[in-house]
């Protein structure tokens, strides 16, 4: 347990402890659905990460964890009436295991070759889905009125959710950082810096790819659950997205990929922006060019990101904020 | 006792070209074996062929009693065969000590990190690396990014490396250098072998030599003896009697 002895897990530490503590004190709702929109983001970002930002490999599809995260739990609960935290933990593994057979297959394309072959992965999933008739096709599933009130009610229900989608957050930060630290990750960083080189070196590459993009998918399947089980309903058209997809690659851009930090902050800013721009009369409709041309200035003038810019100007800080 | 590599009727066919064509030698452990050759003799190829970058077409190559043909690279080094690369291949964002962790972490002895950084460490300081270790790789020079390819296939503790033309490109003094490198790894035990077009390190390194031409091996033997055999000339300078035939003519 080194880790404990780094500043940078205490750092963490703080910021879950912010997520969990600020909105019961506050009893501020409106502060905790914007938390809780940006917890979701940073799993998803943070997750992704794993893959982009650790392996090289850019993931178009990643929404396919969450979706098909949200569906798998929300059936659980529905039809074999299981309590939430084991449908959502049952769904994250369920997606680990397809994950592990399916993506595989694809991890062999490099690239631009694999970035497109992961949106046609999110793309037949949803086509998938919208005809799978147990799972409601495109109508999708809708939770049974009673199902809060085995939480005590809809108002004990979001907050027990949304301290859940917390606890998933702060083991998506520990896991990133984790992976950082380890032989695992170190393996990783090899593969994304020159994959040949790495397999010369003894990396068993097509395993430890195949690892990271499985372990990419658990959180975001467990948060899944949780998001659409608050939601109420699940339809082909949210849980499979490809604009949060999209969303999330930005937001791994905008703060640095490779880094935890970098994947956070990202996620953070990226869902304040969006909710500024989301109010806002002028921008309300235009959103996504925003976030577009975000990512653009982002590539052009800063390609390591807000903390690539940050370890630039203040080398110091690289060892501190990882 | 048996010997550390055999390599049998290797064969590697691009097409309709024979790239290697049924190429075999031994080597013991310890020993360094001078691979040498005009350019495009299929050299690199070998190479490729002995530690699985490309499968071969026919042949056997049997390393420390064990059959590796077709295994894939990072299996092969596992078993203690490492090697370096022509056209280096640095880890470029990732800093020079951490390259050579990848190779202890992955290497032979499948070390834990911090038993990994101290290997990286002894093998920086062999190759006079160790005053850059906290750099970023992308930022060495030629000269100093050829040494990582060299420690990073010496911190796997390989019992034999492959030197892809470590020599080339660099100047007298770091030639110099490298070859009292070369000469500390083999006083460790490893065995060498070695591409190099560099003929005096070749001739005064080398236990052995291999030539090969048009994929074929050529001539086999001590380096001397090997450097007067008139096939290698030829190959190497074309044929010497061929001015005093083309006078008679």
């Amino acid at each position: 347990m080194e880790m404990i002895r780094q500043p940078f897990f205490w750092i963490m530490t703080a910021v879950i402890a912010l997520f969990a503590l600020l909105p019961p004190l506050t009893h501020d709702v409106g502060l905790r659905e914007s938390l809780f929109l940006a917890a979701v983001y940073i799993i998803l970002a943070g997750n992704l990460n794993l893959l982009i930002g650790y392996t090289g490999y850019v993931n178009f599809g990643n929404i396919v964890f969450f979706g098909l995260g949200g569906y798998l739990g929300l059936w659980l609960v529905t039809v074999f009436r299981l309590p939430l935290v084991v449908a959502a933990l049952l769904a994250g593994l369920a997606v680990a295991a397809m994950t592990a057979a399916l993506w595989c297959r694809i991890l062999r394309l490099r690239g631009a070759y694999f970035a497109l072959a992961s949106i046609g992965i999110a793309e037949a999933t949803k086509a998938f889905v919208s005809n799978f008739e147990p799972w409601g096709g495109a109508t999708g599933l809708y939770l049974p009125m009673g199902a809060f009130k085995a939480m005590g009610g809809p108002r004990e229900a979001l907050w027990t959710v949304y301290f859940l989608m917390v606890a998933v957050m702060a083991a998506t930060l520990y896991l990133s950082y984790a992976v950082k630290k380890s032989k695992f990750g170190l393996g990783l960083f090899a593969i994304r810096e020159d994959e040949e080189a790495a397999g010369v070196l003894g990396v068993r590459t097509p395993y430890y790819k195949t690892l990271a993009c499985t372990l990419s998918g658990v959180l975001p399947a467990v948060a899944g659950t949780l998001f659409f089980f608050k939601n109420g309903v699940i339809q082909p058209e949210q849980a499979f997205d490809l604009t949060l997809s999209t969303e999330a690659i930005v937001m791994l851009m905008l703060g640095g990929q490779g880094t935890v930090t970098g994947a956070a902050l990202g996620a953070f800013l990226y869902e304040q922006f969006r909710g500024y721009l989301l109010i806002s009369p002028t921008f309300s409709s235009f959103q996504l060019v925003i976030a577009g041309a975000l990512l653009l200035v982002t590539v052009l003038f800063m390609p390591g990101g807000l903390m690539g810019w940050v370890y630039q100007r203040w080398p110091r800080l690289r060892r501190i904020l990882e | 006792m048996s010997a550390l590599l055999e390599v049998s009727g290797l064969c590697k066919h691009f097409g309709g070209l024979r790239a290697v064509d049924s190429v075999a030698f031994t080597m013991a452990e310890g020993e360094i074996l001078g691979l040498i050759g005009p350019n495009g003799a299929g050299k690199s190829t070998v190479f490729n062929l002995i530690n699985g970058v490309i499968r071969p077409s026919e042949g056997r190559v049997r390393f420390a009693g064990t059959e590796i043909t077709g295994w894939a690279p990072y299996d092969v080094v596992r078993l203690g065969l490492a090697r370096t690369h022509q056209i280096v291949r640095p880890l470029g964002d990732m800093t020079v000590l951490e390259n050579c962790t990848v190779g202890a972490c992955f290497g032979r002895e499948s070390l834990g990190l911090a038993a990994a950084r101290r290997v990286a460490d002894e093998v920086l300081e062999l190759v006079g690396l160790r005053d850059r270790r906290d750099v970023l790789a992308s930022s060495l020079t030629i000269a100093g990014k050829k040494r990582l390819e060299v420690a990073r296939a010496l911190s796997a503790r390989p019992r034999l490396v492959l030197f892809d033309e470590v020599l080339a490109g660099l100047n007298p003094t770091e030639v110099g250098r490298m070859i009292a490198v070369f000469r500390a790894i083999r006083d460790q035990g490893i065995a060498i072998l070695m591409i190099e077009h560099l003929m005096q390190a070749v001739m005064s390194l080398s236990d052995r030599v291999v030539v090969l031409n048009f994929g074929r091996k050529l001539a086999e033997g001590r380096p001397e003896v090997v450097a007067s055999d008139p096939v290698v000339v030829e190959a190497y300078l074309g044929d010497p009697d061929i001015a005093a035939r083309l006078a008679e003519e």
